[in-house]
């Protein structure tokens, strides 16, 4: 992993720099490309706007050719201050000239490492490294712009080095698990509600026009604001063409790659242990043609990227795909989602009138699925071991019906899976259970991953291949070939646990042995708290102050 | 806890009850702060009932938070998951001697509140909570 001293510049593939390294030279270029644009448009309307005044020439040409000079010295210098390296187990990425700016990110906690390439970049054959954490906006390490080879190779050498590998570890192979047609994105996207709301005023003033209700002189201003709301929905819609357009999910041994974009690509990792929750749109429009929309949450503070408000938190796993797809991807990252759901008791329909007939949720071992939303169906999948809090509600009319809500929270605003109106005697037996099991699949989680990072030092870079489709259990122990991810889940989670006495049996000691030092006393809870065990929510006696 | 409230509650009610004695006189007048004093006892009821539905337990893997009269609430942390503890002392609170402890977590749903608590129980409870949640500590 420690390299001796190199140069300045990186030819072999393969080795991260220890030494501060710069950036492309042609860096300052693309970051200031969309300025440079904007200026010179800006500065083209002035001398359009000044010809007409006759104003002196001269001077403003100057002035103009300062303007751009300024600019172009500052990217310049800006570029020539910047430099990259890796210290240890940390990247560091130095800016500034007279106020040093240094982001520190440590391998070991970065989420994922995406490549983004602008428009101008690649034109350039650049590329933007992104390293992500858990962290805010402040978290975030980009190396702004590097060869496109280049970032390719440093990406999988961080990636690597954050699963505790060798920094020279060849890119791991990846198998592209399918990619979404254009012309169904398209069309899925003209067949939302947006477009709907937006046709639907258009033909009621159409309507209107050619009936001869109303004459068209009067409709100025109305036309006008409606023209501009087509417009806005318009460009919405492009806009989302444009992100999701050429749609490719692969699968890698460290996570989900996820290729999308239309004039600018990006290409993300998502690492399999660092999902938050999956959910399932399907708006009413599409349920006749049977698709629907997988989003992932994942660790991440919203708006932290500028120019994509929300990408942060939620991406699109399949933009849009058959119920067939997005069950079968769904089983790539959440290990056994097939959960058998209940409804709520009939009497909720008193307090749900609308939305009763698709309220459902359920829960196996390993996570929890809702069912919610009459015009939108939204299905919600939650891990259990990712399990923030756990909340229990009964409002009035609730109570007079004997009925009671459960929510289970993860990272992020407004996700959880809820069990909306059970019957209060499900509820507190929800909340009884509901904690330990969190609490064991935590510890599961935590346990495989301790695992995966003890494993990941042993075994050759070499071995390193992407799981199987559908790995047998008896392939136990070659798990470590696949161990740097933090889990390829449908064999390690359920492996402990495992109800089946086959897949028990196929699970070697050396795993067992390993679960019982650990805090996976989980199981017998009673005797660590005598006092507060768990007892249902009326009849604890907590103590207040 | 809650005696914020119920200070402010009993506070309204010696007024009325004051009220018709000072101005004793017009049997209107009277049925007005009677009803004044009637919603008084009744905000008073409520108040206390508000104040005992709070209620805090520390366990040995969680904490949980009951509140609510209305609409009932429990809420279940992990101390594994807090990602920090407030402690804050409005201005009302601090002239009452009072403290309200918050949980974050990574959840911004999570309404772990604990308020009214003393200032020592506030301190005991924070450094126990911040303890425990660092030796519990799971990452998002």
């Amino acid at each position: 992993m420690r390299r001796k001293r190199r140069g300045s510049e990186l030819q072999s593939p393969g080795a991260l720099p220890l030494t501060p390294q710069r950036l492309s030279p042609l860096s300052p270029i693309v970051r200031i490309g969309r300025a440079f644009l904007g200026l010179i448009l800006l500065l083209g309307a002035d001398r359009l706007s000044s010809s007409t005044t006759k104003g002196s020439r001269s001077s403003e040409g100057v002035v103009d050719l300062v303007l751009v000079g300024v600019v172009l010295v500052l990217a310049v210098v800006s570029w020539y201050v910047t430099t990259w390296r890796i210290d240890g187990d940390t990247l560091q990425v130095a800016t500034g000239l007279i106020r040093r700016n240094t982001v520190r990110v440590p391998l070991a906690r970065v989420q994922a490492v995406d490549l983004v390439e602008p428009l101008i970049a690649r034109v350039l054959g650049l590329a933007e490294v992104r390293v992500r954490t858990a962290g805010g906006s402040g978290g975030d390490a980009r190396l702004q712009y590097l060869k496109l080879e280049e970032a390719k190779w440093v990406r999988a050498s961080l990636l690597a080095m954050a699963h505790g590998l060798p920094d020279t570890t060849p890119p791991p192979p990846e198998r592209t698990l399918f990619q979404v047609s254009n012309g169904l994105l398209v069309g899925s996207i003209f067949l939302t509600g947006t477009t709907i709301g937006a046709l639907l005023p258009l033909g009621l003033v159409v309507g209107l026009v050619v009936t001869g209700t109303v004459a068209p002189a009067a409709l100025g201003v109305a036309g006008g604001t409606l023209v501009l709301d087509i417009f806005a929905i318009v460009a919405r819609m492009v806009r989302r063409v444009a992100e999701e357009w050429g749609f490719e999910v692969a699968e890698a041994p460290d996570g989900l790659r996820i290729r999308s974009g239309f004039a600018s690509r990006m290409a993300e990792t998502i690492p399999y242990g660092r999902v938050q929750a999956v959910r399932m749109l399907e708006p009413l429009l599409w349920r006749q043609f049977g698709w629907c929309r997988l989003e992932l949450h994942l660790a991440g503070s919203v708006g932290h990227e500028r120019n994509q408000p929300r990408g942060a938190i939620r991406r699109a796993l399949l933009p849009v795909g058959s119920r067939a797809e997005a069950e079968w991807l769904l089983g790539r990252i959440v290990a056994e989602h097939k959960v058998s759901l209940t409804s709520p008791p009939g009497r909720a329909i008193v307090r749900a009138p609308l939305s009763y007939h698709f309220l459902a949720a359920g829960r196996n071992e390993s996570c929890a699925v809702s069912v919610s939303g009459r015009v939108r169906r939204l299905t919600e999948w939650v891990p259990l071991g990712k399990v923030q809090s756990i909340r229990y509600g009964q409002g009035p009319f609730q109570r007079l019906l004997d009925l009671a809500s459960v929510h289970l929270d993860v990272a992020g605003r407004r996700t959880s899976v809820r069990w909306w109106h059970r019957e209060a005697s499900e509820a507190d037996e929800l909340m009884n259970v509901l904690p330990v099991e969190c609490r064991t699949a935590r510890e599961r989680d935590a346990l495989f991953s301790h695992r995966a990072m003890a494993h990941a030092t042993v075994v050759p870079p070499s071995a390193l291949v992407p799981p199987a489709v559908d790995p047998p259990s008896s392939h136990r122990p070659s798990a470590p070939l696949v161990a740097p991810t933090p889990g390829p889940p449908p064999p390690a989670r359920s492996a402990p646990l495992s109800p089946s006495p086959a897949r028990g049996r196929a699970t070697p000691p050396p795993s067992r042995t390993e679960l019982s030092p650990r805090p996976g006393s989980a199981q017998s809870p009673p005797s660590p708290e005598p006092p507060h065990s768990p007892t249902p929510p009326d009849s604890q006696s907590p103590q207040t102050a | 806890m809650r005696r914020l409230e119920i200070a402010l509650g009993t506070l309204v009610i010696a007024l009325a009850v004051l009220g018709p004695v000072l101005s004793a006189g017009e049997p209107l007048q009277i049925i007005v702060y009677a009803g004044l004093a009637l919603l008084c006892a009744l905000g008073e009821v409520v108040a206390g009932r508000r104040y005992r539905s709070w209620g805090y337990c520390e366990r040995s893997r969680d904490l949980l938070v009951r509140r609510g009269v209305l609409i009932r609430r429990l809420t279940v942390v992990p101390y594994g998951r807090m990602q920090l503890v407030d402690v804050t002392a409005g201005a009302a609170e601090r002239a009452f001697g009072l403290a309200t402890i918050k949980l974050h977590t990574a959840a911004s749903a999570t309404d772990a509140r604990i308020p009214g608590l003393r200032p020592d129980e506030a301190t005991r409870l924070r450094d126990q909570l911040a303890a425990l949640g660092e030796a519990q500590a799971a990452g998002v």
